[in-house]
């Protein structure tokens, strides 16, 4: 048995067989062959056998996954059939007398080449699919297995490097049990996909596909962070007690679904969700969530070719107000930029994009995108609780002015004769030190603060969250981001208004205590985090928490503070 | 031989959805079948080849098609072409 530690990305054990989201050794030598016609049929037979693959997959995709998955399959294959990329290959193996591989990839290349070079994000995108299909069809003529998730029909954990959105959007949660990955933390794209699935995780394990063979029997810990490859029976057994005891442990949480949270000497505190889609709203209140703390409304805008239409968001966001039934939910307004790209808006790369053109600084200057997202969201507000948030404020100029747009629309839409609810709360996220600092000025003007820890970390401490190698520095319990913790939360306070957290921090088990003491009055989590979040808090006497936060903002490291909760919280 | 004429409605040009369904109807047709575009002439069977002319909304394009089925072919073309409104 080999075992591999990686970072806990999300809870639960999963036990299957591996199954590799990794591309085969696909390369080859180019060589003059003897007999064209023999190569011609070679090449035409893993066409042929390329093309029964991509609609087996394309029709399965359409049952298990919806039309809109399939619909890149379908693209393939109109590549496959594509008369202008079949003759030139055959002609080359006969005239040139080269081998089917390399006659393949320098057509292949020929058009990639020329698809990369338009001045056009969609064109450069068909030349991705060019690459896929030369891909599978290499894969026929040299008798190795692409993996093809969407086909996947038995119980399995993936193996990865990374999972992409693109890679997840072809999983099927049905057989998918679990994942390891070699790269990513607590916050990248795979570990955040993971808890809204409600499926083990543990990513960043650096050697996953060096050490996993497909059909490995593995282990997913993700509880501790482990990942076991060919367990011993013993190891197996314990490992079921740890789920069974897992799944005993869910149950007792589960009977607080529809307790509130309250403190052991009596203090409410709200505890709400982080959503991406409508369809994550099903989670939410299988968790007990009694608010949506952020909704990403990104996603609407992610892995499509061009902007979503005020009709398409209207309808997302009324999903949603209408789904939590009264219950308060806050938008997130465009948060594009940093990690987050759209090719259709043809962006400049930047060297740093995590401090530049992004979120509400790109939503100021395209207004148009800007104006379309917020007349949806006026629209919908009628539905519901809606609470609207502004993401990346460093100013209070960009907060008054996202402001008066937004005054703009709604007076434009009442004009029109439409309505509009006169309830709408108007709030800032704090991720950026300096709004975090003035946050006394702000507080004047705006209805609420949600701290996005995961940015104001990584801002305050100067470290790349994507950056393994200063990761060191990212850390929720240090003193400094405490104090802005307690700066932001005591500034509300005094002008009565509430403050939220969204970041990853409010789900964590030492910080909670440190935040309950605080006077956090919203901590917004993944969904799956809700009930153990509130079964801690239902132990915790705030009026202790208060003298523990008070100790801990003013100790010198963050392992001080960590000893300190693990002191109070264990007795 | 047939062959007729379109004005690309479309504000996308035949980009993207346009241009599959272009070639997807275009390949039931036994004829051979051509989009002449600024000169260019591309097979309509042919998805990198349509996209390769980047036609954009406004652009005059010609369609010819050479068979037995010529006929039938450029009828369901023009058909799907307005019904989808991408050319008139």
């Amino acid at each position: 048995m080999t075992s591999l530690l990686g970072i806990a990305a999300s809870n639960g054990i999963a036990i299957a067989k591996a199954y590799r989201l990794v591309e085969p050794d696909l390369s080859f030598e180019k060589k003059m062959i003897e007999n064209p016609a023999a190569e011609i049929e070679r090449f035409r037979q893993a066409m042929a056998k390329a093309k029964s693959e991509l609609e087996t997959i394309r029709d399965r995709a359409k049952v298990e996954l919806g039309e809109d998955k399939a619909a890149i399959f379908e693209a393939h294959l109109l590549v496959l059939n594509d008369p202008e990329l079949n003759s030139p290959i055959e002609d080359k193996i006969q005239s040139e007398k080269l081998n089917a591989e390399s006659a393949l990839k320098e057509t292949a290349d020929m058009f990639v080449a020329m698809f990369e070079q338009m001045d056009n994000e969609y064109m450069k995108e068909r030349a991705a699919d060019i690459r896929d299909v030369t891909k599978r069809v290499l894969s026929h003529l040299l008798g190795v297995q692409l993996p093809n998730p969407s086909m996947i029909a038995e119980e399995v954990v993936i193996v990865a490097e990374d999972l992409t959105p693109s890679d997840t959007a072809q999983l099927n949660r049905q057989f998918v049990k679990g994942f390891t990955t070699n790269i990513g933390g607590r916050t990248s794209h795979s570990a955040i996909m993971a808890r809204s699935l409600e499926i083990p995780a543990v990513v960043g394990t650096k050697l996953a596909t060096n050490e996993i063979n497909n059909g490995d029997l593995v282990i997913v810990d993700g509880l501790k962070g482990e990942v076991h490859i060919n367990p011993t029976q013993e190891v197996i057994e314990q490992y079921r007690k740890v789920a069974a005891d897992y799944e005993l442990q869910k149950a007792e949480w589960a009977k607080l679904v529809n307790e509130q949270t309250i403190s052991a000497d009596g203090q409410h505190v709200e505890l709400a969700a982080n959503i991406g889609t409508p369809n994550d709203l099903k989670g939410v209140t299988a968790n007990g969530a009694e608010g949506v703390g952020l909704y990403r409304t990104e996603f609407l805008y992610m892995g499509r070719d061009q902007l979503p239409t005020e009709e398409e968001q209207f309808e997302a966001y009324k999903a949603v107000l209408e789904g939590m039934n009264g219950k308060p939910v806050v938008v997130r307004t465009l948060d594009i930029g940093g990690d987050k790209e759209l090719p259709y808006l043809e962006l400049p790369k930047e060297m740093n994009p995590f401090l530049g053109f992004r979120a509400i600084r790109l939503c100021l200057e395209e207004q148009n995108i800007f104006r379309t997202q917020l007349r949806a969201l006026l629209r919908a507000s009628n539905y519901g609780n809606l609470k609207i948030m502004f993401p990346m404020i460093a100013t209070l100029d960009e907060f008054r002015s996202a402001k008066s747009i937004l005054e703009d629309e709604k007076q434009k839409l009442l004009t029109e004769g439409q309505k509009v609810s006169e309830k709408i709360e108007l709030g800032i996220m704090v991720e950026i030190p300096s709004t975090a600092v003035l946050a006394d000025q702000f507080a004047k003007e705006v209805d609420f603060f949600s701290i996005g820890t995961n940015d104001l970390i990584q801002y305050t401490m100067a470290a790349d969250r994507m950056n393994q190698r200063v990761s060191y520095l990212y850390q929720p319990y240090s003193p400094s981001i405490l104090r802005l913790v307690k700066m932001v939360i005591d500034a509300a306070h005094a002008e009565r208004k509430w403050v939220g957290m969204c970041g990853e921090m409010a789900g964590d088990e030492t910080a909670i205590p440190i935040l309950l003491g605080l006077g956090l009055d919203e901590f917004s989590m993944s969904a799956t985090s809700i009930l153990k979040a509130r079964s801690l808090i239902r132990k915790l006497n705030k009026s202790e928490m208060e003298k523990l936060a008070n100790e801990v903002i003013n100790m010198q490291t963050t392992s001080q503070v960590i000893d300190a909760v693990n002191n109070v919280v264990s007795k | 031989m047939a062959e007729k004429q379109f004005k690309v409605i479309a504000e996308t040009g035949i980009h993207a959805r346009p241009a599959t369904l272009l070639v997807q109807t275009a390949s039931k047709f036994d004829s051979d079948i051509n989009l002449e575009y600024k000169g260019k002439t591309v097979n309509l069977k042919s998805i990198m080849g349509v996209m390769s002319l980047g036609i954009g909304q406004g652009a005059e394009i010609k369609i010819t098609a050479e068979g037995n089925d010529a006929d039938d072919a450029l009828n369901s073309i023009t058909e799907m072409l307005k019904k989808e409104g991408l050319a008139e």
